[in-house]
């Protein structure tokens, strides 16, 4: 509500403004820009503060020692600022275990993601045959189901499939790795293999022509022509893979049982019970889990966007 | 399951004249190359999403405790009676469902169309704004309950501070408080859905042809009738893509109320629902299942929209 409000005054003084600026004005619009952008800018100020308040609160609340809040208050900026509660939550809340499952988990699912997405995309988008379309609906239609619709039988099927002990502690899939990462993995393929398929069927049909003269095989079309070329592609959805795997919730809290094997985004879950009423580790534990991603993002931004805007381009 | 289509090159080729003389050269080999490059990832599609998805239909017929195969009973539409008559969550998470859509549909996206209209105007410090206004879809649903919920709590959230309220008798819980959880929820889901739609938009009105700006002013158009009118109508694909995500969002809307008290207590959705049946006590597979059916039913409005438009395009061309 409170971020509703401010909407309807700077949008009136804004399209006024621009108005004023008006037609004779357009060409050089580089020449004037700042000019007239007051409202726009207040208006974007206001917002983008509103927006940084839970963070910084997070950060903030992350930054002081529980001894200090509990002496002067959560709203006091008295007391010690440090990194103690970091480095309380990384060794002795397990977050250093969390991370390290979260790597386990999302590494393997973005490669696996990756390969069998672009095989599938290259069959789909260079080589015409039968049913590639229907194949390429099932696939894409698949990633916009809401998980929970396929949570029940996936956890049975996961259940009643035995596994010798020294491959898995629980004799089944459940509580394994294998289990999120199989999962994840077929989730997601079918999202980027959309993507991919769209990117592969705009690069010219000579390309791989001209390999067939030169009697190069399927393979060497897929792997030594097409994905090389595709590389910005592959790089976006990398990216933005990584993110999407990473920020899963849901498929560890269906199958990991052990609370060590959590990734960090399931245990986020736990903090209120792990850490009871110690908002300040629950905040050092929430921005250890937001590090990750926030990292990828200062890093790999442009990838990170490009993905989600090829991902959308066409429909 | 993936065979069928691997022999269909065989007999099919010819059907299809212009590539087909890429296809007809195609070795035995080959085929068996193309075969797993399609096979491998179908069954995978197969196995772990789309048979998954029939038998949590099959399952819906039936009552189940979830132990062995042999205690499946069948039970008729008798989990659809229960749900629709005597189970009290259902009716209020639907509506929940529903407030949700309304919400994004009516307030988030909106505000991610403007700030992408007011971002795309060259002016100073775009780019800031832009990280700012992103920064939340870089994070997770249930990462993002979390940090709301410490700006939200009754005694040490910043908010009841900043209305002055916490420590006294009138400090709301803005999360516990079954009247205005559901509110407070869809404040912290709108953080990180505007941004979404701001970067989704701000591409898409880079792609519209600037021709179109200058010819509409030259015709005497406001920049409000310019919008609407013309601008707004060209973005069509990235407009589709904007309605299939804010409605497939909003039926997915689980893990910020799971992280917040597990989907109860005013702030029951569908999605939250079908998981309390399944892992809670006296696993109710049979009704978690049906709900399961009754996501999946509504969700294919949203797919099936999504799929005409990406595909029928194809078709023709």
């Amino acid at each position: 509500m409170s971020i509703a409000q401010p909407t309807d005054a700077p949008a009136t003084s804004n399209s006024a403004a621009r108005r004023s600026a008006g037609i004779g004005s357009r060409q050089p619009v580089n020449a004037k820009r700042g000019k007239r952008h007051y409202g726009i800018h207040l208006f974007l100020t206001v917002l983008a503060i509103m927006w940084l308040i839970p963070l910084v609160w997070t950060i903030f609340t992350a930054l002081r020692p529980k001894a200090d809040t509990d002496k002067y208050g959560y709203f006091s900026f008295e007391g010690s600022f440090n990194f103690d509660n970091f480095s309380q939550a990384w060794t002795q809340g397990g977050f250093a275990q969390y991370a390290w499952n979260s790597a386990l988990i999302t590494i393997p699912s973005v490669i696996l993601v990756l390969f069998f997405a672009s095989m599938m995309a290259f069959a789909v988008s260079r080589v015409s045959w039968k049913f590639n379309v229907t194949l390429l609906i099932m696939f894409t239609a698949g990633n916009l189901l809401p998980p929970q619709v396929l949570a029940a039988p996936l956890f049975e099927m996961f259940k009643l499939l035995p596994l010798p002990y020294s491959v898995s502690d629980s004799g089944s899939l459940l509580n394994t790795y294998i289990s999120v990462i199989a999962v994840d993995t077929a989730f997601q393929i079918g999202f980027v293999t959309f993507v991919l398929s769209n990117y592969m069927k705009a690069l010219s049909p000579e390309l791989t022509e001209a390999a067939l003269v030169d009697g190069a095989g399927i393979w060497r079309q897929y792997w030594d022509i097409i994905l090389p070329l595709c590389r910005p592609a592959l790089a976006a959805m990398g990216t933005l893979e990584v993110i999407f795997i990473y920020n899963d919730f849901f498929w560890p809290l269906l199958f990991l049982q052990s609370g060590d094997r959590l990734p960090l985004t399931t245990a986020v879950n736990n903090l209120q019970g792990q850490f009871l009423s110690n908002y300040n580790l629950i905040a050092a534990g929430a921005m250890i889990t937001a590090i990750p991603a926030l990292v990828i993002y200062l890093l790999l931004q442009r990838h990170f966007v490009a993905g989600l805007t090829l991902g959308s381009s066409k429909g | 399951m993936s065979t069928p289509s691997k022999t269909s090159p065989n007999g099919g080729p010819p059907r299809a004249a212009a590539p087909a003389g890429r296809v007809r050269r195609l070795s035995r080999r080959d085929k068996w190359v193309l075969s797993l490059m399609v096979g491998l990832p179908t069954l995978i599609q197969l196995v772990l999403v789309w048979i998954p998805t029939l038998l949590s239909a099959a399952l819906s017929f039936t009552r189940w405790n979830g132990l062995s195969l042999e205690d499946i009973k069948p039970a008729g539409l008798s989990n659809y009676e229960f749900i629709a008559q005597n189970y009290p969550p259902f009716w209020p998470a639907v509506q929940h469902n529903v407030l949700w859509l309304v919400f994004l549909a009516l307030i988030a996206t909106p505000l991610g169309l403007l700030l992408a209209i007011l971002l795309d105007q060259n002016i100073r410090g775009s780019k800031i704004y832009q990280s700012i206004f992103f920064t939340p879809v870089m994070l997770s649903l249930a990462l993002i309950g979390v940090i709301w919920q410490l700006f939200y709590n009754r005694d040490s959230g910043l908010l009841n501070f900043l209305l002055g309220t916490a420590g006294t008798p009138q400090a709301v819980d803005w999360f516990g408080d079954s009247g205005v959880n559901i509110w407070a929820a869809l404040i912290a889901a709108t953080w990180r859905h505007a941004g979404y739609v701001m970067i989704l938009y701000l591409a898409g009105l880079k792609g519209v042809d600037p021709t179109l700006r200058e010819a509409a002013q030259i015709d005497g158009a406001n920049a409000v009738q310019t919008f609407f009118r013309v601008i707004f109508p060209a973005m069509r694909p990235v407009n589709v893509i904007i309605i299939v995500i804010t409605v497939i969002e909003s039926l997915r809307a689980f893990d910020i109320v799971y992280v917040i008290n597990r989907g109860t207590n005013g702030l029951e959705l569908i999605s939250a629902l079908v998981i309390q049946n399944l892992v809670g006590e006296g696993q109710v597979i049979g009704v978690g299942s049906a709900l399961a059916v009754i996501l999946l039913v509504i969700s294919l409005v949203p797919i099936t929209f999504y799929l005409s438009r990406a595909f029928g395009k194809d078709k023709e061309a």
